[in-house]
């Protein structure tokens, strides 16, 4: 199928900046979609609250857009009731860790088949640009005007800590890997956290003086360290991209369709 | 199900069964006092007729979930008290906004914060109309017995499909405890959603002339249609158009309160001729109930007024008995809330009497007969 027919081509132009990271990782979402042939009436998409959110309303499937941190406990909701559909999660740095870090945790835990995005672009690009909880430590945002002093999170590390059973990283310079993780997180029967470096030029770069956002690709380019499975100290100052987990555990709808069948059967 | 049998069951027993005969086929929560024997009941019973049950993360999720499930085209409920209320009001207002069925209840302890968790209050009446923000609808039910439990829950469904819109069971914690004789009655009938027409095209928010409210698809139907909390047109998209904004905000509200015969329900008992009124709900109104029964024997012209539907409030219902009755009185368990409503309604046709109680026990019946003889005796 041709990719534009996931899109809603009718709703573009489309809210994001230019220079925006957003659309190279929907386009890599659609493309997954596609290379793996999933029918568009079968598969949802939900979204929280930012800019990388508004991706739903511009794919052509059914969507939900949420609240603020909540798609991940309304995608299960929707899984839940009807196992058959591909529920595709979208969600951003402070949307998925920060306000919905709580569930997070708890639907790597669970391995309910869901395949998380996480755009992560350092910053909350969609009120101007304040720190997130995957702002490096010294970067400017409007809300740490003299540096910032948190620490992150590695919200890899994050997911397969908690129990996530597929775990990659990938870019919106490394395209064609970023498609891969996407499929390969559909593909997992369990729940999949991609997350997908990205650039906000508007608000991060801005305020980093980090140029323009052909320079942030770049940047991401020569900071990315691929990770082969036992470099991941090389990553300590760059960042590691690559796949870290690709574990198929116990699926909880699964899991949950036993029980009923069990009680059927008068087990 | 066997035909209206009678049973011994408690109130939140009650409610499950009531939601599982009226088709509920998701439940979420979190485990709270005094509303987890709801979960716990759901959580026995929904697998054995193919229905899925959750315990989230928190209070928030339960309330994502169970909206998300709708969505995908199951009878969803989830339930609560207070602090739990508390927490799941944003995503009631999504449900509310985006126009999806979904039941909650709320089984009201004391109040504020965490207060006294397995003591009785009526504190969230105020809150279960207004704690989500913005110009809502909102239905809220209020049981005074098991039976109602019953009843009612399979009423928030039926209420839930047919407005698309969020219905709260707003119980407290003496009716969600309390075990009575109930007659199970499987006669009632059972509201399903309106879904669209197939082969015509489907737009997810355009009211058809004749319809209440937008039939709703499920996701996976093959209609790819967009759902959001943000203001939106009737093909379900983001607007900022002004005109749309005003157009749905209006159609929202007007959904329910162009239906309030349909919606409000009140009983009343000697109301006719009454000079002297005790207005309540929940456990409340059976104490007061029985006072009134007392005070007639003894002559003096009073009567109940029990709102069932307390939101939206009975306010047709209520202004005709001010054609006689001169005071009113409002025994709750909290510092006054309904009484505001009372008074609005009232507009000075009639004296309106607080009575408060905030101890965390029930009202007795001889309490509020000394507040009513007070009132009476003025």
């Amino acid at each position: 199928m041709k990719t534009t027919e996931y899109l809603r081509e009718d709703k573009l132009p489309h809210i994001w900046c230019p220079g925006c990271g957003n659309g190279i990782v929907i386009s890599n979402i659609i493309r997954a979609v596609d290379a793996l042939n999933l029918k568009r009436e079968n598969t949802v998409i939900v979204s929280g609250i930012g800019c990388s959110s508004r991706a739903a309303g511009y794919m052509n499937f059914d969507t939900l857009h949420t609240t603020h941190g909540r798609a991940i406990p309304f995608a299960t909701g929707i899984k839940m009731a009807n196992p058959d559909l591909n529920v595709i999660v979208i969600s951003g740095d402070g949307d998925a860790t920060a306000i919905g870090g709580n569930h997070f945790i708890h639907a790597s835990r669970r391995n309910l088949d869901l395949t998380l995005i996480v755009v992560n672009n350092n910053i909350y690009g969609m009120t101007s640009g304040q720190y997130s909880p995957l702002t490096p430590t010294g970067k400017i945002a409007t809300t740490a005007p003299y540096g910032n002093i948190d620490r992150p999170f590695d919200l890899c590390e994050l997911a397969e800590a908690a129990g996530a059973t597929y775990v990659a990283r990938g870019s919106v310079y490394h395209v064609q890997q970023l498609k891969r993780y996407v499929e390969r997180g559909i593909q997992n029967k369990g729940f999949s956290v991609i997350e997908a470096l990205s650039i906000c030029p508007t608000y991060f770069g801005r305020k980093n003086k980090m140029g323009s956002p052909v320079k942030m690709l770049e940047g991401i380019r020569d900071n990315a360290v691929i990770y082969n499975g036992k470099n991941k100290e090389e990553g300590k100052d760059k960042f590691l991209i690559g796949e870290f987990k690709n574990e198929p555990d116990r699926e909880y709808t699964e899991s949950y369709q036993k029980i009923i069948d069990s009680l059927k059967e008068g087990k | 199900m066997e035909k209206n049998k009678m049973r011994l069951v408690q109130g939140n027993e009650a409610c499950v069964m009531g939601a599982l005969y009226a088709g509920m086929r998701f439940y979420a929560g979190y485990p709270i006092t005094p509303s987890s024997e709801i979960a716990e009941e759901s959580s026995i019973q929904l697998p054995k007729v193919g229905g899925k049950f959750i315990q989230m993360e928190d209070e928030i999720a339960s309330m994502a979930a169970a909206i998300g499930a709708s969505l995908a085209g199951k009878k969803a409920m989830t339930a609560t008290s207070g602090p739990g209320f508390s927490l799941k009001q944003e995503n009631i207002g999504f449900a509310c906004m985006a126009e999806v069925p979904v039941v909650i209840v709320n089984v009201m302890r004391m109040g504020p914060s965490t207060g006294l968790p397995t003591s009785p209050a009526q504190g969230d009446i105020m809150q279960a109309r207004w704690g989500t923000h913005g110009d809502h609808p909102i239905i809220v039910i209020t049981p005074t017995s098991v039976k109602e439990m019953y009843e009612f829950t399979i009423r928030a469904f039926n209420l839930a499909e047919k407005y698309r819109t969020p219905v709260i069971l707003l119980a407290d914690e003496v009716i969600a405890h309390m075990r009575e004789g109930v007659e199970i009655r499987t006669d009632i009938e059972v509201i399903d959603r309106a879904k669209p027409t197939p082969g015509e095209p489907y737009l997810p928010y355009q009211l058809k002339e004749g319809d209440i409210v937008p039939p709703l698809a499920s996701f996976g139907d093959g209609y790819r249609f967009h759902v959001t909390g943000l203001s939106h047109g009737e093909n379900g998209f983001p607007t900022n158009s002004v005109e749309i904004n005003n157009a749905l905000i209006r159609r929202l509200n007007s959904k329910i309160t162009d239906h309030l015969d349909d919606i409000v329900e009140v009983e009343e008992g000697y109301t006719s001729d009454a000079e002297f009124l005790i207005l309540s709900i929940g456990s409340t109104a059976r104490a007061a109930k029985s006072v009134v029964n007392t005070l007639r024997e003894q002559g003096i012209k009073i009567g109940y007024f029990i709102p069932k539907t307390v939101w939206p409030f009975p306010e047709k219902e209520l202004k005709e008995c001010f054609k006689t009755v001169k005071k009113v009185i409002v025994p709750e368990m909290n510092m006054g809330q309904i009484a505001l409503e009372v008074e609005r309604v009232a507009a000075g046709q009639a004296e309106v009497h607080r009575l408060n109680k905030v101890t965390g026990e029930l009202f007795t019946v001889a309490e509020i007969n000394d507040g009513v003889m007070a009132v009476i005796n003025k």
